[in-house]
């Protein structure tokens, strides 16, 4: 078997030019990843800059009101730039700047992460390239003027859907071009090895911190761990120290879109079957001929037609479970928690929250759950309103 | 020998490339046979994908407009299948992995080989991974053909020594598509490549013009031209016959 496997899902399907740089990617962050200096720097990035560790927030009023297990939230969205993106972007980019980059480029659905690599690149002085979905660019015109504001070239891609794939695709080209200089900050555990470990790594510090965190909270560990998915970078990070904790049940929600027997959804493990795709073996939203489909979220971060290879194996495991959640449901979880706990979180981590509303209830009090709120949601109050049919002053 | 080599005996070929099902099938077709009697020595068919990576825009356009005149997997096979007895010149798959992994690989290269098609190229289906497909496409007797980019380096020997059929050299960074200079050294990657094996090289990504076939086939056994091709297709669409007719003609006289 080949490199960077899960089970049968991952790999390194990716043009030749890339391949070499792929390797020496992996043997540089092989380096650095037990570096003691590259570790102290980060961990400095992240507690000073980032705002780490994350709040593991009790939710008194979600909780009286469902009737069921303790509610925490595990708010991501309280991190600098407002969501988990963060994380995993100082890592990479400090890696980037060690490796001798100078630029870096990446692909962005719904904003976060455009915004959140043109932070790192601002703050550690690289250059910084952005390509984003033109209709995301429509949808989330807020985070690309921050794009702007922070310094880094935000590329519209009009490309075949407009949305997050397209955007990958263009990024990779784009790497293909220019490659001595440049590194490619992948936002999601997907792409071709060794991505999809590299952001995991990066990422698990959520679940290293809120086990930790229920654990002096509860004193045991809680029945359950919810996250929104569709690359699956804040799900991997929520789930991954949980992982080995068989008690522990693991729920990754995709974007169910208008619903999972229409066209217009992102539902990957619900819809999507076995294919090769952005570099990696996984499931995959495709048509009989294995063309990918075009597919639908009111979330832009959640908008992409596949699932990390990571989360593919665990959901071949049957260790995590993967639900799908409609906008409808999103938008009312959305709206619920801004009432209950005055906290408006990301349309994304929405379908979380909307899924955990629905086993909470069934669950004991002397039960706890995690949520991992993923984003904050100002970036998606326009679009909140516009579902909703309501006029408001963008 | 394969049916690949015999393109490249005692000759430097002329090999191009057009996307299947662009603007129809049936064009596709007519615009096969006419590069065969312009001259061409191999043809690639590019069975179109939705979302082609190693592509400039020229072909991803060519693509879409495939795919959205109804092209499948299927029907191009049967369009292929037509033109048993009506060429002689060995024809290659271009396309990415999923519609062929999705297909099947046995289904697949069965079926490549009852049409005749003998050889696949698959960008985004690098040295490590071809494990997967190689036996299968070994066992219909469909050559899978290696890649071998500008940033190859140590690489070059290790794919060199176990490809089939030809090398297919890129001949510079990033995507397909026209460029007006390569800068790339293509002489000491091909010479590398002659270190270990006999196969030919044909060079690809960005030849244009008659006066780069010619400077690329000084040093390569073969000259690759996709976007070239498929641009000509876009501008006259249902009638290209001519115009492709021509382009190939003079292609293939500027590298003999």
């Amino acid at each position: 078997m080949t490199k960077g496997r899960f089970g049968i899902h991952g790999g390194q399907y990716i043009p030749e030019t890339l391949m070499s740089e792929l390797e020496n990617l992996e043997r540089e962050y092989e380096k650095y990843r037990k570096d003691p200096e590259f570790k102290r720097e980060l961990k400095a990035l992240l507690d000073d800059y980032a705002g780490r560790p994350s709040r593991l927030y009790y939710a008194g009023n979600i909780t009286e009101d469902l009737g069921g297990a303790k509610v925490y939230l595990k708010r991501e969205d309280l991190n600098h730039t407002g969501a988990h993106k963060i994380n995993n972007v100082l890592g990479q980019v400090l890696l980037a700047k060690r490796m001798g980059k100078t630029r870096v480029i990446a692909e962005t659905g719904a904003g976060q992460h455009g915004v959140a690599t043109a932070t790192a690149a601002a703050l550690l002085g690289l250059e910084c390239e952005v390509f984003m979905g033109a209709e995301d660019c429509q949808r989330q015109a807020l985070n690309v003027y921050r794009m702007h504001l922070l310094g880094a070239k935000v590329h519209p891609v009009s490309s075949g859907t407009g949305t997050l794939k397209d955007a990958v695709n263009e990024t990779m080209r784009e790497w293909t071009t220019r490659i001595a200089d440049t590194h490619y900050v992948l936002g999601s555990v997907m792409g071709p090895h060794p991505f999809p470990t590299i952001v995991r790594d990066f990422q698990a510090v959520i679940s290293e911190e809120a086990r930790a965190q229920i654990l002096e909270k509860e004193g045991k560990l809680p029945g359950a761990v919810f996250a929104c998915v569709g690359g699956g970078s804040n799900a991997i990070g929520m789930f991954y120290h949980f992982i080995p904790d068989e008690q522990v049940a693991l729920y990754g929600c995709e974007a169910a879109g208008r619903g999972i027997s229409t066209k217009d959804t992102a539902a990957t493990i619900a819809t999507g079957s076995l294919g090769v795709f952005h570099g990696m073996k996984s499931y995959f939203c495709q048509d009989e001929y294995g063309q990918i489909a075009p597919v639908y979220s009111i979330s832009a971060g959640l908008d992409y037609p596949g699932i990390g290879p990571e989360h593919a194996h665990l959901h071949d495991l049957g260790r995590a479970q993967y639900v799908p959640i409609t906008d409808e449901e999103a938008v009312s979880a959305f709206e619920y928690i801004a009432k209950k706990e005055g906290i408006i979180c990301a349309i994304e981590s929405a379908h979380a929250l909307a899924y955990a509303m629905k086993v909470v209830p069934k669950m004991s009090k002397e039960d706890s759950v995690i949520i991992c709120l993923s984003g904050r949601g100002d970036k998606d109050v326009a679009a909140i309103a516009r579902y909703k049919g309501e006029k408001i002053y963008e | 020998m394969s049916r690949i080599q015999d393109a490249f005996q005692n000759k430097k070929a002329f090999i191009p490339f057009i996307t299947a099902g662009d603007p129809t099938l049936a064009k596709t077709k007519e615009y096969i046979l006419q590069m065969a009697a312009a001259g061409a020595d191999l043809i690639e068919i590019g069975l179109p994908f939705s979302d082609p990576i190693a592509e400039g825009p020229v072909i991803q356009e060519a693509d879409i407009r495939a795919l959205a005149s109804g092209t499948t997997t299927d029907k191009v096979l049967e369009m292929v299948a037509e033109l048993k007895g009506e060429i002689t010149i060995p024809l290659v798959f271009m396309t990415y992995l999923n519609p062929v992994f999705h297909y099947g690989y046995e289904t697949f290269f069965a079926r490549c080989q009852e049409v005749g098609v003998c050889g696949i190229i698959i960008p985004d289906l690098p040295y490590e991974e071809k494990e997967e497909v190689l036996e299968v496409a070994d066992k219909y007797q469909v050559e899978l053909v290696s890649m071998v980019a500008p940033t190859s380096a140590k690489r070059i020997r290790e794919i060199a020594v176990s490809a089939k059929g030809f090398l297919y050299v890129v001949s510079s960074l990033g995507v397909t598509g026209v460029r007006s200079e390569i800068k790339t050294d293509i002489e000491s990657i091909i010479k590398e490549i002659r270190q270990v094996t006999d196969l030919p090289c044909a060079v690809g990504f960005g030849i244009n013009t008659p006066e780069q076939a010619a400077r690329i086939a000084r040093h390569a056994d073969g000259v690759i031209v996709g976007s070239g091709i498929v641009d000509l297709i876009a501008k006259y669409g249902d009638t290209a016959g001519e115009a492709v007719y021509q382009y190939v003609k003079e292609m293939k006289e500027a590298i003999i």
